[in-house]
C-alpha cells in the first residue's frame, strides 16, 4: 500500500508541477488542483497509514488511527476547493475580456505550430 | 483582558460579515462601519501592545482546548508590535480610499476587513496550521482587493499573483506535513520542545519541512528568486490596496523570524538555524535585484515594488543575523518601510491620476497645474524609502549596517547595502525629474473630473510623518524593540505562556502505531 500511495502522490504532483508551468489558463487550473489533490493525499500519509483502527483512543480496540490529518485535510479542501472555483472565475472573466488566455501576455490567437508546445519556451 | 487577544480577529470578521449580509447596497452606511470598526482596531491594538510590554508573553485557548490541542494564540510584544503597526496603516489605507477608491467597484470595504483579520490573525496565531489559515484568510481577501475596479490588466495580474499563490499554499501544506509526520504536533511552543528530540532517522524529513517552509515565507515576503511576482501584482493593484499589502510581506518575514528564533532557534539541537545559511545570500540578491529594477522601471507603480524587493533584502540581512541586535534592527527597518511604502504607492497613485493619459509611466508630459504638492510629497517619500537623512529609512539603514557589521560575510553586506542604495538614489532621482521636472511641448493630456486630493494628500503626509516621527523618537522606538527582540529570543518565556500538555511521541500512545499497518 505505501508504494501505491507513494506513487500516487508522485504521479499527481508530476501532472500537476507540468501543468501549472504550461502557457494557458485553463491547464494551470487543472494543474493547481492536481497539486491540491497531491497534497491532500500526502497530508493523509502523514498521519500514517492505518487500516479498520477508530480515530480514537479506545481501550478495546488495538490501536487508533490520527485523526488531526483528516481535520487539516478538510480544511485544505475547503480552501482548495474554493480557490480553485476562484480561479477558474478569473480566467474566464480574463478570457472574455481580453479575447485571451495566456499567461504570459502573449497575442491571443497564435497559430500553434505543431510541436511548438513541447519546446515550452515563452513565444 | 485575556480574551481581549482574540479581539484584532473577531472584530473584523464580525464586522466584514455584517457589513457584505445587511448592508451590502448601502455605501454610506458602510464606509461608517467600516471607519469605526477600524478607530476600534486601532484602540485595541493599543491596549494589546500596552498589555504584551508591560509583562511575559501571553496565551489565549480558543475554546479553551488546552494547547496543542486546540488552536493557540499568542500576544507578545512582537506580535502586539505588528498588529499595531498594521491596525494604524490600515486606518491610514481606509481613510484614502474613503476619497473614491471604494467607489469604484464592490464589496471593498468587506474585503478590506477581512483582509485586516487575515493579517492580524498571522500575527497573532502560535499554532502553523492556523497560520497557513490566516495566510488563506488573508490571500482571499487580498485576491479581491486586487481586483477591486476591474479592468484587463487587473484580471490578467489577479490570475498570475492567484496561481503564485495556490502553489505557495500546497508547498505550505506539504511542510506542515511532514513536520507534523515527525514531530506530531504543529503548535510552536510545542514544536520548539519537540524538534530537539526528533529522532536521527527522521532528520531529514524534518529539515525538508522546515526548508519547504522558508521557501513559502519567502514567496510571500518577495525575496530572490520568489520576488517576480510582486512589482506586476502590486502594480495592477489599486493604490491604498498596494500600500496595505506592504504589511503582507512583512507577514512572511515575521514568520521566518518566528519559526527560526522559536522552533529553530539554538535550542533545536542538530535542527538549529537551519534558515540561517540561505537567509543571507537570499537578502543580498533581493537588495541587488530590487536596485536593478528600480533604476530599469519604466512607471512609478513599478518602481516602487521594485523598491519594496530591494527593502525586503535589507530586512533579510538584519533578520538573518538572528541576534538581538539584528533582530532589533530588523524590526525597526521593518515599521520604517512598512510606512514609508506605503506613502510612496499612495503618492504613486495619485501621481497617476493628475497625469491623465500619462498615468505613472516614466515619461515626460506636458506641463501639469496640479502636480505641485505631489511633487513634494514624492520627494519626502522617495528621501524615506530610500534612506537618505533626516527621515527614518536613514536610522534603518544605520542600524542595519552596525548590527550586521560583526557577521562574517559584513563586507558583502555593506557594499551591497551601500551601493545599492546609491543605485536606488539614482533611480529614484531619475523618476522624480522625467515625471515633475521635465516637460514636452504640447497640450495638457485629459485630466478625468478632479476629485476631492485634500484627504488622500494628507493621508500620504500624514505617513511620511510618521516615518520622521520615527526617526525623531528613534531612542524610545529603538528601546522598545530591544526589550521585544529580548522577549523574541527569550523562547523559554513563549513557551511558558503556552504551556502545551505533554504527550508522547512513540508507543501506543502517540500518531505511530506500528501494530496496525497492514
Amino acid at each position: 500500500m505505501e508504494i501505491l500511495i507513494a506513487a500516487s502522490i508522485g504521479f499527481l504532483t508530476m501532472a500537476g508541477v507540468y501543468l501549472v508551468l504550461r502557457r494557458h489558463s485553463y491547464p494551470m487550473i487543472v494543474g493547481t488542483a492536481f497539486l491540491s489533490y497531491a497534497v491532500n493525499l500526502f497530508l493523509f500519509a502523514m498521519g500514517r497509514l492505518t487500516l479498520d483502527r477508530p480515530p480514537l483512543v479506545d481501550p478495546a480496540a488495538p490501536g487508533y488511527t490520527d485523526p488531526l490529518p483528516q481535520a487539516l485535510v478538510l480544511t485544505a479542501i475547503v480552501i482548495s476547493f474554493g480557490m480553485t472555483a476562484l480561479i477558474v472565475v478569473l480566467a474566464l472573466r480574463g478570457f472574455l475580456e481580453t479575447g485571451s488566455d495566456r499567461l504570459d501576455g502573449g497575442p491571443p490567437h497564435e497559430p500553434e505550430a505543431p510541436g511548438a508546445d513541447r519546446a515550452g519556451g515563452p513565444a | 483582558m485575556r480574551a481581549l487577544i482574540v479581539a484584532p480577529i473577531v472584530l473584523p470578521a464580525l464586522t466584514a460579515a455584517l457589513l457584505v449580509l445587511a448592508l451590502r447596497h448601502r455605501l454610506d452606511a458602510q464606509r461608517i462601519v467600516s471607519t469605526v470598526s477600524t478607530g476600534l482596531l486601532v484602540v485595541v491594538a493599543a491596549l494589546l501592545y500596552a498589555t504584551a510590554r508591560s509583562g511575559p508573553p501571553l496565551s489565549y485557548d480558543l475554546g479553551d482546548w488546552p494547547a496543542p490541542f486546540g488552536i493557540t494564540l499568542v500576544l507578545d510584544r512582537l506580535s502586539a508590535t505588528l498588529v499595531l503597526v498594521t491596525a494604524l496603516l490600515g486606518a491610514a489605507v481606509l481613510a484614502y480610499a474613503l476619497a473614491g477608491w471604494d467607489r469604484r467597484g464592490r464589496h471593498f470595504h468587506p474585503l478590506f476587513q477581512f483582509q485586516l483579520m487575515g493579517l492580524a490573525g498571522a500575527f497573532l496565531t502560535g499554532d502553523v496550521f492556523n497560520l497557513f489559515v490566516f495566510f488563506e484568510v488573508m490571500l482571499i481577501a487580498s485576491y479581491g482587493l486586487l481586483l477591486h475596479g476591474g479592468g484587463a490588466r487587473r484580471l490578467n495580474a489577479g490570475l498570475r499573483y492567484v496561481a503564485v499563490n495556490l502553489v505557495g499554499s500546497t508547498l505550505f501544506l506539504f511542510a506542515v506535513g511532514l513536520i507534523y509526520a515527525v514531530t506530531g504536533t504543529l503548535n510552536m511552543a510545542d514544536l520548539a520542545a519537540k524538534v530537539a528530540t526528533v529522532p536521527a532517522a527522521d532528520a531529514a524529513l524534518l529539515r525538508t519541512g522546515a526548508l519547504l517552509l522558508l521557501v513559502v515565507f519567502a514567496l510571500k515576503a518577495a525575496l530572490v528568486p520568489l520576488h517576480w511576482w510582486l512589482p506586476g501584482s502590486y502594480g495592477a493593484a489599486p493604490g491604498p490596496v498596494a500600500a496595505l499589502f506592504m504589511v503582507m510581506t512583512k507577514v512572511g518575514a515575521y514568520a521566518i523570524l518566528r519559526l527560526s528564533t522559536l522552533v529553530f532557534g539554538p535550542q533545536a539541537g542538530a535542527f538549529s538555524d537551519l534558515a540561517a545559511p540561505w537567509l543571507m545570500p537570499v537578502a543580498l540578491a533581493s537588495l541587488a535585484l530590487g536596485a536593478v529594477g528600480v533604476l530599469a522601471s519604466r512607471s512609478l507603480v513599478a518602481l516602487a515594488g521594485f523598491s519594496v524587493v530591494w527593502s525586503m533584502g535589507s530586512l533579510t540581512a538584519a533578520f538573518g543575523m538572528l541576534d538581538a541586535g539584528g533582530i532589533a534592527a530588523g524590526l525597526y527597518y521593518l515599521i520604517h518601510s512598512t510606512l514609508s511604502g506605503a506613502a510612496l504607492f499612495l503618492v504613486a497613485d495619485l501621481v497617476g491620476r493628475a497625469r491623465g493619459s500619462y498615468a505613472d509611466q516614466l515619461v515626460p508630459a506636458p506641463a501639469l497645474p496640479r502636480l505641485g504638492s505631489l511633487a513634494v510629497l514624492f520627494f519626502v517619500a522617495a528621501i524615506a524609502v530610500t534612506g537618505l537623512p533626516p527621515l527614518s529609512g536613514f536610522l534603518g539603514k544605520l542600524l542595519v549596517l552596525a548590527a550586521t557589521g560583526t557577521a562574517p560575510a559584513a563586507p558583502w553586506i555593506w557594499a551591497m547595502l551601500l551601493a545599492t542604495s546609491l543605485v536606488v538614489i539614482v533611480g529614484f532621482a531619475r523618476a522624480g525629474s522625467t515625471l515633475f521636472w521635465k516637460t514636452v511641448p504640447g497640450p495638457a493630456p485629459q485630466v478625468g473630473p478632479p476629485t476631492p486630493i485634500g484627504v488622500p494628500i494628507a493621508v500620504c503626509a500624514a505617513l511620511v510623518a510618521a516615518t520622521a516621527l520615527l526617526a525623531a523618537f528613534a531612542g524610545p522606538v529603538t528601546n522598545e524593540l530591544a526589550a521585544t527582540t529580548r522577549q523574541v529570543l527569550d523562547t523559554e518565556a513563549y513557551r511558558s505562556a503556552v504551556r502545551p500538555m505533554r504527550t508522547t511521541l512513540q508507543g501506543d500512545t502517540g500518531a505511530v502505531d506500528p501494530g496496525a499497518q497492514p
